[in-house]
């Protein structure tokens, strides 16, 4: 029988996946998709969520999957931009790599 | 919903996910996230939410990543790939990773919650109809805001893509 916690244990290894992504790659590419990575698996919970809490109509608590979508909505215009960031700062100075990104470095 | 299809999804998910972390190949890492993503709308599917998992496909394997796959082939990335690894700085976050997750298993582990399994469902799904209406009463400033949202980023990625920023 899969439980809530199932889903919850395989939101937070997903979470952690892009986390240890950010936190490991120096491609900002890289570390971007990661970022995509955080965002589903935040989404994972939210609809587990959803399907625990069956309202009296015998239908899941759709609030939480019209969060999702609104997560979904900002994450591609969050691509959308990010990426045309990216696209800029690689005319500037012709890498991807953030250790040769180190104006602002202490 | 199926146990076996629930780890079956979830194992394919996590895999691919891992392995857009682990590739070196920018383009490899984005096709892996491709795989990844399709198994997390299957997951959303076996919690009944059929219309996240279509968006999902729609959305992110369909639109976001060609975007991706098109910066990374617009970028010529091949120099790149050969980088010395910083093995301390692997090392210590992947500590880090690691306390993170353990932090979430055990508050999981206590909550009295998880434990059980979800409830049935005693009505038909028309999870389609139910999201719509939700979105044009309770949640209709949000979903103006969004648009605006929306708007804004077109307009933000048309002025940052122009050939010389001033």
């Amino acid at each position: 029988m899969v439980t809530l916690g199932d889903y919850l244990i395989v939101s937070g290894m997903l979470f952690t996946i892009g986390f240890a992504g950010v936190i490991l790659r120096r491609n900002i590419l890289i570390i971007f998709m990661s970022l995509e990575l955080m965002l589903n698996a935040a989404n994972l919970s939210l609809v587990a969520f959803s399907r625990y809490r069956v309202t009296a109509t015998g239908l899941p608590s759709y609030n939480a999957q019209v969060f999702v979508f609104f997560i979904i909505t900002v994450a591609a215009a969050e691509v959308a931009v990010g990426l045309a960031i990216i696209v800029a700062l690689y005319r500037a100075r012709q890498t991807t790599h953030v250790e040769d990104i180190n104006t602002l470095k202490f | 919903m199926s146990p076996f299809l629930f780890w079956f999804f979830a194992f394919l998910m996590l895999v691919f996910g891992a392995a857009v972390v682990l590739n070196r190949n920018p383009i490899a890492s984005a096709l892996s996230l491709v795989i990844c993503f399709m198994g997390l709308s299957a997951l959303f599917m076996t919690l009944d939410a059929f219309f996240i998992g279509i968006i999902q496909v729609l959305v992110y394997a369909g639109a976001v990543m060609v975007l991706f796959l098109f910066i990374i082939m617009l970028l010529d990335l091949r120099r790149e790939q050969l980088r010395k690894i910083n093995y301390v700085a692997v090392a210590g976050g992947s500590v880090v990773a690691l306390a993170f997750f353990l932090q979430i298993y055990f508050v999981i582990r206590q909550l009295d919650a998880a434990r059980q399994p979800f409830p049935a469902l005693t009505a038909r799904t028309d999870d389609v109809h139910n999201i719509g209406s939700l979105l044009f009463s309770n949640f209709t400033l949000p979903f103006q805001i969004i648009g605006v949202l929306v708007l804004v980023a077109t307009i933000g990625v048309v002025v940052l893509s122009k050939r010389e920023l001033r």
